[in-house]
């Protein structure tokens, strides 16, 4: 378990206040100047060094992202643009960055603006989070009172303006280049890469674009170091991260802990347990509900990080991690998260736009015991159908959850919806049945 | 996607006020020259707001002549996001979270209590015209689940009789205290804190 010195965001429960001075108590803005007076190089380095990941979802190594901007600005200015449109089911780990420790992102927009030679940034937060705005827009006043940002920003002799634009309640404009076309002034649908927004992004100019926790917790890697950073967790997911546990525990709560605890120690310790005891636990969510779920047994032994999500197939996501217990239908939960997809599909490509339809759909009769046996493996048909084949991860995103499903409690499904309406006799009869599911390959 | 409807009816004309132009012209210039478009999102919020929480045709095309910009450009951003509400709503407009992780703490017992308490279906204006509600997808707050939005604020740890009484409360006009129901600050976990054990009322 990780110390509390070593907890980056000392501030994650309000304990102290959000403003400048207990800010600057906790550590904010001391030597930014200096961090900055080492050059760019360096900072990248040390970032690269800390092997930090990106906190969006993605886990690409922040370090290298920065290193993709060009090294001298050209005709086009550079930005920087931080994703703050927490969007994810599950996830609700910005929202307390955002209200509780806006100086360490503000701090942190100054050092990557100065990394990635941005003199514009620009804040993205989701609609809803009206009031977590309006409390980053008082520290940013309070910045710039402070001449912490501005012409000559905390005496670094670098010229930075921070910006906040607001989101409107779409999901899709977490994708990053969905996010630039809507600071663009038009609806958040997902480009084509390449071009990466590196190199061609806000305005068609150089663009890096990260997470808000990304982006917060560099201030502290620079000033205790890389390699502080990096002896927390295991090689390639180092440090700390928060995470939310929702769902059904005693106490849910956000947390910030060491990556690679396990998810057990994390439930039952930090969450108070499953409600009516860890033998109720039906599955967890580890993710945000774009990452297939875990059944009971992976639970028991899970690490959270990257790497070990990975290997039981399913993501780190944005770490939100959802508890669902015995009491509760699985079925109707993930029919629920088709739902949330069918609705927040931006409709550019077809697969996703109609797909997510048909999974809703699809779960919904399931959910209800009105499906065929058959439909269970059309269904992971569909999944198959979306998933690469669209703009951006949305297809993924939608598909994995019901994937997950699927893989782990295909025997519930096919329990309740036993009815089949064909004779097993004739199954050959090609009008009576999808003649490319019986070929089991295809299925 | 989110069906939106347009209002039957229209205001003729619409204009911003004199404080609102001061904040659109303030907001446009957080762009660079030429980018005026990009205030487009900020702008259709003003509207909203001036026009009793919903935006009427009258105001896309008013902004897009005031950002220079075509009026089909403005009409697919307004119905895009699903935010911008381009039918009247109520003066207290609740907007229940229903995902999964709310869902798996009770949002549909929430929904229940809206139904009966404010109108039967979705978006309609409950009898004295003040209040309606909506069904909407995750607003990030699950760890404080089950909530719900009431025009910009959240309302969070909800049950079902707690909303009834801030139901009760809208409708003799009194705004109740928002946040959490159960009397959470942030989102530790209650009475049993792991972490940053020293900094705890500090």
């Amino acid at each position: 378990m990780l110390e509390d010195k070593d907890r980056i965001f000392q501030n994650l429960y309000n304990d102290f206040g959000a403003d400048l001075i207990s800010a600057k108590q906790r550590g904010d803005w001391k030597d930014t100047k200096e961090i900055c007076g080492k050059g760019r190089e360096w900072i990248i380095n040390e970032i690269k060094e800390s092997e930090l990941r990106g906190r969006g979802g993605a886990g690409f190594p922040t370090g290298l992202k920065w290193s993709f901007a060009p090294k001298e600005v050209g005709s086009r200015p550079h930005y920087l643009v931080i994703n703050a449109d927490e969007s994810e089911p599950g996830t609700c780990k910005d929202r307390d960055i955002l209200r509780f420790e806006p100086h360490k992102l503000i701090e942190g927009c100054l050092i990557a603006s100065y990394a990635v030679n941005a003199h514009k940034c620009y804040i993205y937060i989701r609609g809803e989070y009206f009031n977590e705005g309006q409390k980053l827009q008082t520290a940013i006043d309070e910045a710039y009172k402070d001449g912490l940002l501005g012409k000559n920003s905390a005496g670094t002799d670098w010229e930075l303006d921070i910006y906040i634009h607001y989101g409107a309640g779409a999901y899709i404009c977490g994708e990053e280049t969905a996010l630039l076309e809507s600071i663009e002034g038009k609806k958040g649908q997902p480009r084509l890469k390449p071009p990466f927004p590196a190199l061609i992004g806000l305005y068609g100019c150089p663009t890096i674009i990260n997470n808000v926790e990304t982006i917060s917790v560099v201030p502290t890697i620079l000033r205790r170091g890389g390699k502080w950073f990096s002896s927390l967790g295991r090689p390639k997911n180092t440090g700390s991260k928060i995470y939310c546990i929702s769902g059904n525990v005693n106490n849910p709560c956000n947390v910030e802990e060491e990556m690679g605890i396990p998810l057990k120690e994390l439930i039952e310790k930090h969450a108070g347990g499953v409600i009516g005891g860890w033998d109720n636990l039906k599955a967890v969510i580890p993710g945000g509900s774009s990452m297939p779920l875990l059944p009971k047994e992976t639970c028991e032994t899970i690490k959270m990080d990257f790497d070990a999500c990975v290997e039981n197939k399913t993501g780190l996501g944005t770490a939100g991690i959802v508890v669902i217990n015995k009491d509760q239908d699985i079925i109707k939960c993930m029919a629920r998260i088709a739902r949330f997809y069918k609705h927040e599909s931006c409709g550019q490509c077809t697969p996703c736009r109609e797909g997510s339809g048909w999974m809703w759909r699809m779960l919904e009769r399931m959910a209800k015991g009105e499906a065929t046996r058959d439909e269970v493996d059309m269904l992971l048909d569909v999944t198959k159908q979306i998933e690469g084949h669209t703009i951006c991860a949305f297809g993924e995103g939608s598909s994995w959850p019901v994937q997950g499903l699927i893989r782990n409690f295909k025997d519930e499904i096919i329990e309740r919806n036993k009815f089949d309406p064909i004779v097993k006799k004739q199954k050959d009869i090609p009008y009576l049945v999808d003649q490319h599911l019986l070929e089991k390959e295809n299925a | 996607m989110a069906v939106k409807k347009i209002s039957k009816v229209q205001p003729e004309k619409f204009e911003f006020n004199k404080k609102n132009k001061e904040t659109a012209d303030s907001i446009i210039k957080n762009y660079p020259s030429g980018k005026q478009q990009s205030a487009v999102m900020a702008l259709l919020y003003l509207a909203q707001k001036q026009n009793d929480n919903w935006i009427p045709l009258s105001a896309m095309k008013y902004i897009a002549k005031y950002l220079d910009m075509p009026y089909i450009k403005v009409y697919e951003v307004a119905t895009f996001y699903s935010m911008y509400n381009l039918t009247p709503v109520g003066k207290y407009f609740f907007q229940v979270c229903t995902t999964t992780p709310c869902m798996l703490r009770g949002a549909y017992n929430l929904v229940d209590v809206c139904k009966r308490k404010i109108s039967e279906e979705e978006n309609c204006l409950s009898e004295d015209g003040k209040t309606s509600w909506l069904e909407v997808e995750c607003l990030g707050a699950c760890v404080n689940a089950p909530m719900l939005q009431l025009n910009e604020d959240y309302y969070e740890d909800l049950d079902p009789i707690k909303l009834e009484q801030i139901i009760d409360k809208i409708s003799n006009d009194e705004v109740p205290q928002p946040g959490s129901y159960r009397g959470r600050l942030s989102s530790e976990p209650e009475n049993t804190r792991k972490t940053l054990i020293g900094n705890k009322n500090a």
